[in-house]
């Protein structure tokens, strides 16, 4: 088969401050064909695909669209070369309908005849399988409405490279499936298709060629049908899955949480948690799985008093005796001396204050202290001084507010905190999403240090190895259902792979 | 009825100025730009069209054309408003400054430049700044012809205007018809609601954001000239324009950002301004019909809030400024 | 294609230091009294002996100083009471309204009480009512944006003119002077006065304890913090616990009382009346003096002296010139220094970045 080069990136770096987004990545696109960008999270495929589609410019390297070297400097340019992005979170505006979405920015001559845009509209549906009505308003959409929104104005567009920014994350099976039958649709009629995800199983089933990103460099690509999901995994973790963590026996489990009937039904009156119910003992690590937007956040978040709660219950267990959290705040949480950490998975936006010091944000938990109204400010400071020194955080001084630093240092200075509190219980969401492997290590290091000083750990985790490497027992959870609570030691990727996927994962 | 009738033409000729200006902010907000100069831009305008229209008659004297004394106030009050606008785009909009502060900024600096000017010329003038009786005569005169103003009740109702009520009406129709139907109109809404998105779209969202705000002060500068020309009799009176911009900005709110819905807004406030003069029967302290205005955006406001009607909300990205690479 | 890339683009600065911060926005107020000296020319005079005489007008003789620190007591007072709201990023522009409830408040027990209570009543009196009032007219905006997310700008820019319109009905109304006619509020009897010390208003002691109050309340206390937390993020306010709404409501108690003393200040200390102009434009203008400080009580004494300054100036100069230089002259100076201390706050946050690529690009 002839191929022809749709797009061709060379050399292309991108930083934000002192941060190293993309380094010096090469990639090449061709006709007629998916290509996977796969990379862990913070592997900087979002940020490559924002500087093909104009919303970041590259600091150095060529972008070459055909044979011509090109400058794409707003979305306009991306626009005009037949480049369209469909972004991960979709760029409709909410009170226009439809087909005014499609049309937006569009420079057409002459009035703006809906029928025309209707008309043709439709026939964009019915060549690649959609259905849509273009009169309906975003804002009345389901999000794989949206979805199909995005993709017919980039189509719209005359595009004939197209971006697909984790796509299916959002998606339920069923409409997953209909989505890779309208890209595959748009491949054979020779478009260009590259899509950006981190989920391997897609990737052998969808693409032709798999490209790989990791810690912002280019790692390599490779044809999908010499590829397995052990020689995808090297290549995005750089090494061997066998990742070694260590992994202590649970020494004298005393039961510290009961999570009994738990349900949840979020302000648009979907179902976030239905019936949840498990026990999490100090002394261990319980891992919880689930694919994205399974209900891990709501699950954390009720425990930590920050989640209306429907029904259910949610009982801390200490020798003295047991106590209800459902229907408290965290500051009454807090107050009642239940010794609950969580390092939540937006640490900039939730865990910590960007624009504050170390200090001030090592006060988010103690500012309560203090007489005459006056907050205690020198505690703080000092530890702020102990985390810096215990966690080896890298940052000028503790006067620098926490936005300047490197993710890895921002997740210290915030497990630090959580640490220092001395919980009984202690949350992690992604406690290593975006991290070096060294720091990652750190990371689980000192989950250890907490299991065995008997506090009851929870890590929430969307990287299976690590899971089945760290954890002593996995809660799979499933469109917010218990799927199956699985022994760490014994468990099979298949197995928790099976049950993200369908409640008790039996086929 | 002639009551009736009477009062609605008081009520038209007193809201016409607030009208303009509230079509002014609409497109203003529309592109997401709050700008809360209003006041001083309708100062900036309406001192700088008097002055523009005093200087030409002054230096020419008996050999001035009307007719040309109008243009040049036209021109001199729809330049200076959109210069404002423009000095406060650039702050906002390339330099990033925070809206609220801008805007009041720009009301400290146009109430003042207007009212020094207007003392200035009133100086230059000896003691009065004031245009000919021919050229004051245009801005009042009715523009349509008598068989439609002689038509009962009707005529003196809809027919009986000077222009510049006229052309703040086609102003209205035209900027409803622009949102709603244009390509660009739409840009422009978008810009306002998600300029992000509307960015990703190739628009070009700064080009729509100085322009809707250049243009939106420009009419709010011609809210000044019908005031200094049509409400003051073209001449200079110190303090007169005092919160007519603030009127407009509530008003913004009343008409829910809809064009067509200021004309009929601003025919409303204006009533509310001089129904103390006119309904004395009630008893209700004239003061208290002063406020009425404003206590109804209140009242909008919140019920718009609670409702949470999703045409009803005021631009999305209304007072933020725009940074792509913002990360 | 053969497009270039941008000529400039922009990045956000690291940390300037405090000094540089200040000295770019001292060169602009310079910048800004350059432009206003083309003016100044164009109008027929010497900018420099026009700068001369203001200076000499607003600060040449005790009296002149006095008359300026008058102007400064409401300005900077207003300023205060914005600084813990905009901390909140709530955009509290109603300080003027709440500045008039004050006014009201405090004039409703000097005019009631004035022949009946001792000074040393009726003073705190008026005083607690002024803040109490105030607070009650800010918190009402801040309960409906806690519940509802009703927008605050606009809801406190209209509430201003409420407030002033009930005074304009009292003062032509129920609590105008006899004979009848004239639209004003009896001047106080002494026992509502607050004593002058030096000439100025002892009201400028409070504003003075207003001033270190609130940086400390800002910096050091409890309450100073949450509102940084709300500010900067409402999603960290609630994972730290913070009752976000309660924050909220609060914090537009405290900036309405600080307003509501403030009117206090103004009819018992220096009109000795209250009328429609009580706060008199500086709720808006202490909006510009606190974001220029950087809400940072110590710089709206600096920025506020200014500004005052300024305006006392602006008015000898009209006195010196028999009406030729109109006094709003101080208005455009003072708008100009804003625009050119807003564009300086830029150079302080961004930094620019030239085109750099062309000779590797034509490669």
């Amino acid at each position: 088969m002839e191929k022809e080069t749709a797009i061709r990136l060379e050399g292309i770096t991108k930083r934000f401050g002192d941060v190293v987004a993309n380094r010096s990545v090469s990639l090449e696109v061709y006709r007629g064909e998916i290509l996977s960008l796969l990379g862990e999270n913070g592997s900087g495929k979002t940020t490559l695909m924002n500087m093909i589609s104009g919303i970041y410019f590259p600091d150095q390297g060529h972008i070459f669209v055909g044979e011509k070297e090109v400058l794409i400097r707003s979305p306009k340019d991306a626009i005009d070369l037949g480049i369209g992005m469909i972004h991960q979170h979709f760029k409709l505006v909410d009170v226009l309908t439809a087909a005014e979405n499609i049309v937006l920015g569009l420079r057409e001559k002459g009035k703006f005849d809906k029928k025309a845009v209707a008309a043709r509209v439709q026939a964009i549906s019915e060549k690649y399988g959609f259905s849509i009505d273009p009169q309906k308003k975003v804002y009345d959409m389901s999000v794989s409405e949206k979805q199909t929104v995005e993709i017919i104005k980039v189509l719209y567009r005359g595009a004939d490279i197209l971006i697909l920014d984790e796509p299916t994350a959002v998606l339920t099976p069923q409409e997953t499936e209909k989505l890779f039958a309208v890209l595959r649709a748009m491949r054979d009629d020779g478009k260009a298709i590259i899509i950006i995800t981190h989920k391997l199983q897609e990737v052998l089933e969808l693409s032709d060629r798999v490209s790989v990103l990791r810690k912002g460099e280019y790692i390599g690509t490779v044809s999908t049908a010499e590829a397995t999901a052990q020689s995808l995994t090297d290549m995005m973790v750089g090494q061997a899955t066998v990742l070694n963590i260590e992994r202590p026996e649970p020494v004298n489990p005393q039961k510290r949480l009961s999570v009994a009937g738990l349900t949840v039904v979020d302000g648009n009156g979907v179902r976030k948690l239905s019936n949840v119910s498990f026990d999490v003992y100090g002394g261990e690590i319980l891992g919880i799985a689930g694919i994205s937007g399974c209900g891990q956040k709501e699950l954390l978040e009720s425990i930590a008093g920050l989640q209306n709660v429907q029904t259910g219950s949610i009982i801390y267990h200490t020798d003295e005796g047991s106590e209800e959290l459902v229907g408290k705040s965290a500051m009454a949480i807090r107050e009642k001396g239940i010794r609950l950490s969580f390092v939540p998975e937006d640490r900039l936006g939730m865990g910590l204050v960007a624009n504050m010091d170390m200090a001030g944000n090592m006060m988010l938990r103690s500012f309560k202290r203090g007489r005459f109204g006056l907050s205690d400010r020198k505690s703080p400071e000092v530890l702020a001084e102990q985390v810096k020194d215990d966690l080896e955080v890298v940052t000028p001084s503790i006067q620098t507010p926490v936005r300047r630093m490197s993710g890895g240092n921002v997740q210290k200075v915030l497990v630090g905190r959580e640490i220092a509190a001395e919980p009984k219980i202690l949350m992690t969401a992604y406690a290593v999403r975006g991290l070096d492997i060294n720091t990652s290590y750190t990371i689980y290091h000192l989950l250890n240090q907490q299991k065995e000083k008997g506090v009851a750990v929870i890590y929430v985790g969307e990287d299976l190895d690590v899971l089945l490497e760290l954890c002593d027992r996995i809660l799979v959870l499933c469109g917010g259902q218990v799927s199956g609570i699985l022994n760490g030691r014994s468990a099979t990727r298949e197995q928790v792979g099976l049950m993200m996927t369908k409640v008790g994962g039996a086929s | 009825m002639t009551f009736f009738v009477n009062f609605f033409v008081a009520a038209v000729l007193m809201g016409t100025t607030l009208m303009y200006g509230t079509l002014g902010e609409i497109l203003t907000e529309k592109a997401g730009n709050m700008n809360l100069g209003v006041e001083g831009l309708i100062y900036m305008g309406g001192s700088s069209g008097l002055i523009a229209a005093f200087l030409y008659e002054r230096a020419l004297g008996a050999g001035a054309v009307p007719g040309v004394s109008v243009a040049l106030a036209f021109i001199a009050a729809f330049l200076a408003a959109a210069l404002g606008s423009l000095l406060y785009a650039f702050l906002t909009i390339t330099l990033r400054t925070n809206q609220n502060v801008t805007g009041l900024a720009l009301t400290i600096f146009g109430v003042g430049y207007g009212e020094f000017f207007g003392e200035y010329f009133r100086g230059v003038g000896g003691g009065r700044l004031q245009i000919s009786e021919a050229a004051g005569a245009i801005y009042s005169k009715p523009l349509l012809p008598a068989f439609l103003r002689d038509i009962p009740v009707v005529g003196k109702l809809l027919f009986s205007y000077n222009f510049m009520i006229y052309l703040c009406v086609a102003i209205a129709f035209v900027m409803a018809w622009y949102f709603a139907r244009t390509r660009s109109g739409m840009s422009l809404r978008a810009v306002g609601e998600d300029p992000a998105t509307a960015d990703a779209a190739g628009i070009n969202v700064t080009r729509y954001k100085y322009l809707a705000t250049c243009l939106g002060g420009g009419i709010c500068g011609l809210g000044g000239l019908y005031f200094t020309m049509v409400s003051g009799g073209g001449n200079w009176s110190t303090g007169a324009m005092d919160g007519k911009g603030w009127l407009a900005v509530a008003l913004v709110i009343f008409a829910l950002w809809r064009p067509l819905r200021a004309v009929w807004g601003s025919i409303v406030f204006g009533a509310l301004m001089i129904m103390y003069m006119r309904v004395t029967q009630f008893h209700i302290p004239t003061e208290i019909y002063k406020i009425l205005p404003y206590v109804v955006t209140v009242i909008v406001l919140i019920s718009i809030s609670i409702r949470q009607k999703r045409e009803n909300q005021p631009p999305a990205s209304l007072g933020v400024a725009y940074f792509r690479e913002e990360r | 294609m053969n497009r270039k890339e941008p000529l400039i683009r922009l990045a956000k600065r690291d940390d300037l230091g405090t000094m540089n911060a200040w000295i770019i926005r001292i060169v602009s107020i310079f910048a800004a009294l350059i432009l206003f000296a083309g003016l100044i020319v164009s109008v027929g005079y010497n900018p420099v002996s026009v700068y001369v005489a203001m200076i000499g007008g607003a600060l040449g003789s005790p009296l002149n100083i006095q008359q300026t620190i008058k102007i400064m007591i409401p300005l900077l007072g207003a300023s205060l009471a914005i600084a813990p709201a905009f901390k909140m990023k709530f955009w509290n522009i109603g300080v003027e309204g709440q500045i008039t409830v004050g006014g009201i408040c405090a004039t409703y027990f000097a005019l009631t009480f004035q022949n009946s209570w001792p000074s040393g009543v009726l003073l705190p009196v008026m005083c607690l009512a002024a803040a109490i009032g105030g607070g009650l007219w800010g918190m009402l905006p801040a309960v409906f944006r806690a519940k509802w997310g009703t927008n605050e700008t606009l809801f406190t820019l209209m509430l201003n003119y409420i407030a002033i319109g009930v005074v304009k009905y009292l003062q032509g109304g129920p609590w105008e002077k006899v004979p009848k006619g004239t639209q004003m509020i009896e001047r106080f009897a002494q026992t509502a006065r607050m004593p002058n010390v030096w000439g100025v208003t002892a009201g400028g002691f409070i504003v003075l304890a207003l001033v270190i109050f609130m940086y400390c309340y800002l910096r050091f206390t409890k309450q100073g913090y949450q509102i940084a937390v709300v500010g900067e993020s409402e999603a960290t306010a609630r994972y730290a616990g913070i009752n976000v709404g309660r924050v909220i409501v609060r914090t537009m108690f405290v900036s309405g009382a600080i307003a509501g003393l403030v009117g206090f200040i103004v009819v018992s200390g220096i009109n000795y009346t209250l009328s429609d102009s009580v706060a008199g434009g500086v709720g808006f203008t202490g909006i510009t003096v606190a974001w220029l400080a950087q809400l940072n009580p110590i710089g709206m004494v600096f920025i506020s002296m200014l500004l005052a300054v300024l305006t006392k100036g602006a008015s000898t100069i009209n006195t010196l010139t028999h009406n030729a230089l109109p006094e709003s002259m101080s208005d455009m100076l003072t708008g100009l220094i804003l625009f050119c201390m807003l564009a300086s706050e830029f150079f302080i946050r961004y930094r620019m970045i030239f085109r750099t690529r062309q000779k590797e690009a034509a490669k």
